[in-house]
């Protein structure tokens, strides 16, 4: 049998019916992801046409984008401020009841960001087909899943059918060699990564991302990794599975048990891509040489090493619009530059490893002056496992506001917002003109340059504070 | 869906690149459960002043955009967040197809799902339709061609499911829901 990657097993073993040159493969999904905003419109479609949600037990429902993260909204009696997220939760709530979904609901504890409950449930598993109506299903990835993200109209498709239409995309090898060197970290590699093929150097393709400093590791770094390639316009991103993967997910609640469990381990050890099994494409970095990344434009390609400048470009007109959105000059330096507010959450960098690396830096200093620092953990059991390590501690005497889990800050949906050209140095995925409120002015890096940020008031190298 | 066979139209001219779904309608608004009225937040932060009132700076501001059904934009338009809202907010403003060079792999699949036709040419048509906003376009679906008002003729590539669908409005759940034997049979036939 001809040599396949770890993408191709895993396409070929879900084609109910493969793909012709006049009509696109049907591909089975393992696992459906639902939330609160790319839903609604999904349930309506089925409501209207008279149809079931054909396999409630392949489907999960959590809210994490709109909902608040004010402690006294989510537990307390004050209503959700925000009354069109208000009517989206209680809508999700009327959906995931009358057809049977599984709902972690508002006060469940095992809510949080889909992306960040479903690794932590053990219900992201190697070999499988995992989607959701939203960009960033590319995290699960990570565990050797094919994840990716749908349209509504697509998620209605699986509600009902529990099938996607597709077309083969292509691959993309990404070797990593080298391992990265301390205080740099896989939001750095990523970020290097995008910075290296463009936002759009994916499109149309799954990554791999292999090599030693891939397979270094640990799920919750590679998770970052693989979120972040639709910054860089692939459908997906993939990490074959191995032992890192396994010792993850052994004992999770939603993970195979028993005999299952080692039948599975034996499906799992044979998915990753067989030796001289080609891509369509492939890319090499040396992650030893690499340095902390941040963003100075308005996408995530558009980025440096900290201490690199503001490259010169003027006169393009990309560039251009970039520099006067964010108040920045050709040739800058980045290190110095002062920051309004710090975030450090999101399904990129909202995990327990983040909030450990940020609590390193914190511990025993303060948020400098006019800083505020917003701490959003991915999922209420992340917040949990925080507050019991003594982390939330460290965040709150720093002088950080520590809140509820959800999707906050990232996109501003819930009423946590940055102010118009106020700069905002955050965790999260998306530098996009607006995302974190109109007119606000991020800039992307690890949770550990967001801390240092956080503490120095300004754009500071972490390395030294670690 | 309605059938499309061709999109004739004057274009509308955004030229920035990398436009993406924060851009084409930002996250305040994606508090909607339907999937009507959007048009009026098409482009939000760019096509408003502050104040609410209409920037006239903006491209689709002009008098001479008005009423336009295809908007030509820069390279890789669509990116970043799966918000199929996206598309529904440039269908209810009244565009029928969307021009670039390059067109992000969601953005695409969204927009065919809802008659928004993506669009993808060459460097050289997209550099001339970029400089000529206004110009009168006539996009072919039954032979997958534009026509220039110069005349020339430019293919796009368009996957034949899709095409298919958008000339005879076949709806892809009906498809799929098709599909139930074949469904049913690998379901039962999976050892996990
Ligand atoms: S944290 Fe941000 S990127 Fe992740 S799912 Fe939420 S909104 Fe999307």
């Amino acid at each position: 049998m001809t040599a396949r990657t770890l993408f191709e097993k895993v396409w070929a073993s879900h084609e109910v019916v493969p793909e012709t040159p006049d009509t696109p493969a049907v591909l089975y999904i393992d696992l459906h992801l639902i939330h609160e905003v790319t839903s609604p419109q999904a349930f309506s479609e089925l409501r209207a046409r008279g149809l079931p949600v054909r396999r409630p037990d392949r489907t999960l429902a959590t809210m994490d984008h709109s909902t608040p993260t004010a402690s006294d909204q989510v537990f307390g009696r004050v209503p959700i401020t925000v009354d069109a997220a208000a009517r989206q939760v209680q809508t999700l709530e009327r959906n995931a009841a009358e057809f049977g979904v599984e709902l972690f609901a508002l006060r469940d504890p095992r809510r949080g960001i889909v992306h960040v409950i479903s690794p932590e449930l053990g219900a992201t598993q190697p070999g499988t087909t995992i989607v959701c109506g939203d960009s960033h299903t590319s995290t699960h990835g990570a565990f050797g899943a094919l994840a990716f993200g749908i349209g509504t109209t697509e998620v209605g498709h699986v509600l009902a059918t529990q099938c996607l239409l597709q077309r083969k995309p292509k691959t993309l090898a990404v070797n990593v060699e080298g391992r990265l060197p301390p205080g740099v970290t896989a939001k750095d590699l990523i970020l290097a990564i995008i910075g290296r093929i463009g936002v759009s150097g994916g499109t149309g393709h799954v990554i791999e991302y292999r090599g030693p400093g891939i397979r270094a590791l640990s799920m919750e770094e590679r998770m970052t990794v693989c979120n972040m390639s639709i910054e860089a316009g692939a459908r997906a991103g993939m990490i074959a599975p191995d032992e890192t993967t396994i010792a993850y997910l052994r004992g999770r609640p939603r993970a195979p048990q028993g005999a299952a469990w080692e039948a599975a381990l034996e499906r799992w050890r044979n998915t990753g891509t067989d030796p001289g099994a080609a891509f369509d494409r492939s890319v090499d970095l040396d992650a030893s040489r690499l340095e902390p990344m941040i963003t100075y434009g308005t996408n995530p390609g558009m980025v440096v090493p900290i201490s690199g400048s503001v490259p010169r470009a003027a006169g393009d007109p990309v560039h251009d619009q970039a520099l006067a959105y964010m108040g920045f000059h050709d040739g800058e330096p980045m290190l110095g530059k002062p920051v309004d507010v710090v975030f450090i959450g999101s399904c990129t960098n909202g995990r327990l490893e983040d909030l450990r690396a940020a609590a390193g830096i914190l511990k025993g200093r303060k948020v400098a002056k006019g800083v505020r620092l917003l701490i959003v953990p991915g999922s209420q059991r992340i917040k949990q496992e925080a507050e019991a390590a003594g982390l939330a501690e460290i965040f709150k005497s720093a002088g950080a506001d520590w809140r509820e889990s959800g999707c906050s800050m990232c996109l501003g949906m819930n009423g946590d917002t940055v102010a118009k050209g106020a700069y905002s140095l955050s965790t999260s995925n998306r530098n996009f003109e607006g995302r974190q409120g109109v007119g606000a002015r991020t800039l992307l890096a690890s949770p550990l340059t967001a801390a240092a940020a956080a503490v120095a008031g300004r754009i500071t190298d972490p390395r030294g504070m670690i | 869906m309605e059938p499309l066979q061709h999109v004739r139209s004057r274009t509308a001219v955004l030229a920035a690149t990398n436009v993406d779904t924060d851009q084409i309608i930002p996250a305040r608004f994606l508090t909607t459960t339907t999937k009507e009225g959007l048009g009026k937040q098409l482009f939000a932060d760019w096509r408003y002043l502050p104040d609410g009132s209409p920037n006239p700076q903006f491209a689709l501001n002009r008098p001479e955009a008005q009423g336009c059904r295809v908007l030509v934009a820069g390279r890789n338009f669509g990116c970043g967040s799966s918000r199929e809202h996206a598309p529904w907010a440039l269908a209810d403003y009244g565009f029928r197809a969307v021009i670039s060079t390059e067109i992000a792999d969601i953005f695409r699949s969204n927009a065919l799902k809802n008659g928004l036709l993506p669009v993808t040419v060459d460097e050289a048509s997209a550099r001339w339709l970029l400089e000529h906003p206004g110009a009168e376009v006539d996009i072919d679906l039954t032979r997958c061609e534009m026509t220039l008002p110069t005349g020339a003729v430019v293919p796009f590539p368009l996957e034949p499911f899709a095409r298919h669908r958008l000339l005879h409005g076949v709806d892809e759940l009906g498809f799929l829901l098709g599909k139930r034997g074949e469904i049913e049979r690998y379901e039962a036939a999976r050892p996990w």
